[in-house]
């Protein structure tokens, strides 16, 4: 029941934001997370943004996504914590 | 990902069998769902515990909010896996199925809607979940305030998660070396609140996000320590987890809530483990505005879901597994939600695990 997701805020009136992911848009609000700003990634959880998302966490993220849809390798193991032995 | 297997095979090898014990049902799911069990060296067993906190509210909770449902000019809101959790006599959807009022709701924020549109009746949140989800019915409540509107109450089965691993620890009956710690609660109280596993009881754990390289690193981290013998608390989900955890929902979670003991399916009460409204609140708790009394009934039942959920055993050894228990007619809460124990070994590989051993 605990689902999450990340989600891009694009706009905020008072402490409801707007936010989107992969094209849908719906409402968070945030008052558990006061310091989110416009264009900030947040975890959003049954309808509240939860934390932000450290921005080169999800770059890495869609990376790998598209990698397993077959895109190149562009990540390397050590940007994973995995080193090279 | 290969790499990282490879490293966690060449850290179990030649180490006695070890049990990891993950705890939450996000991660039951992840881990069945991306057939990690079937990788890991076959003395790494992978075990849940308590994570799923539809799993673990127990029946006197269900009784009573299907008493509620029942009676004129109540309408009780809750999440969708709630429905089909047993009670000791019948469950939500079945009272919904004899006209009982009961809406499910995506978010608690939903409540304040249903409040204002249906001003002669009384909302009740049947608010479960951990310190994931406690804030944000903790955030509504705070919201109904500031809006005027008195016709919204809680109803909180609502339960923290370091207590409850205390309590595993401290039952001789249950076997861990290793904890994979839940990532969303710890989103919220921060990886430094779950300091005491490494400092009083010496185990490894590591907070793990929920992708299959992320339950695989947190694994990995795990295997290291109990390979070099330096215990600690580490986060392997440091994208969203902070040592502190979010300041605002601990801020708020204090606010409304005091600490209770309260008891958890299958694992009987666990001392400063709820969270009950603070008096400050009362008129917003519908167990102080309008109390119930719900006669306990201890039910017969050969279900061993207290034993799954302290992973004392698998759900393959419970009699009814497989059998008169599966998700379409659940006997145990953890057949039910689809984040329990039962029902991850039912759909992911409960049979085929069963085949292995014969």
């Amino acid at each position: 029941m605990c689902l999450a997701f990340p989600a891009k805020v694009l706009n905020i009136e008072g402490d409801l934001a707007t936010v989107e992911r992969s094209g849908v848009k719906r409402a968070a609000s945030l008052m558990l997370l006061p310091e989110a700003k416009v264009g900030d990634y947040v975890l959003i959880h049954a309808g509240f943004a939860m934390q932000i998302i450290d921005e080169n966490e999800v770059q890495i993220r869609d990376a790998l996504v598209a990698e397993m849809n077959g895109a190149p390798r562009t990540i390397r193991n050590e940007e994973l914590g995995i080193r090279n032995e | 990902m290969n790499k990282l297997i490879k490293k966690i095979s060449r850290l179990a090898e030649g180490k006695k069998h070890l049990r990891l014990m993950e705890v939450c049902g996000t991660h039951t799911v992840a881990i069945f769902r991306s057939g990690i069990r079937q990788i890991l060296p076959e003395n790494v067993e992978l075990v849940s515990g308590p994570g799923c906190p539809v799993c673990v509210t127990c029946d006197d909770f269900i009784d009573k909010a299907i008493a509620y449902s029942k009676q004129k000019n109540f309408i009780v809101a809750t999440f969708g896996d709630m429905l089909k959790v047993p009670g000791s006599r019948s469950n939500l959807a079945a009272a919904q199925a004899e006209g009982a009022k009961i809406k499910i709701v995506y978010s608690p924020l939903d409540c304040l809607k249903l409040a204002q549109e249906n001003l002669d009746k009384k909302i009740i949140f049947f608010a479960v979940g951990f310190e994931t989800t406690a804030p944000t019915a903790a955030a509504t409540v705070l919201a109904a305030k500031a809006r005027g509107i008195k016709n919204l109450f809680m109803l909180s089965a609502q339960k923290l998660v370091p207590p409850a691993l205390k309590f595993l620890l401290n039952d001789s009956a249950v076997k861990v070396d290793g904890f994979l710690l839940p990532g969303h609660v710890a989103v919220v109280i921060g990886a430094n609140a779950f300091n005491f596993l490494a400092e009083d009881f010496k185990i490894p754990s590591t907070v793990g996000g929920f992708e299959a390289e992320e339950i695989l690193a947190a694994l990995k981290n795990i295997l290291e320590q109990i390979d070099s013998g330096k215990i600690e608390v580490a986060n392997e989900y440091r994208s969203v987890v902070k040592a502190e955890g979010n300041l605002s929902a601990k801020k708020i979670l204090a606010q409304v809530y005091e600490i209770s003991d309260v008891e958890w399916r299958g694992m009987g009460k666990i001392p400063a483990s709820g969270l009950k409204m603070r008096s400050e609140f009362a008129d917003f708790d519908i167990e102080q505005v309008a109390p119930i009394e719900i006669e306990h009934f201890n039910k017969k039942t050969a279900c061993r879901c207290g034993e799954v959920l302290r992973g004392i055993i698998n759900p393959t050894e419970c009699p009814l597994f497989g059998k008169i228990c599966t998700p379409l007619h659940a006997v145990g809460a953890c057949m039910v939600s689809v984040e329990g124990v039962c029902a991850a070994w039912f759909k992911y590989g409960g049979r085929k695990l069963i085949w292995n051993e014969e």
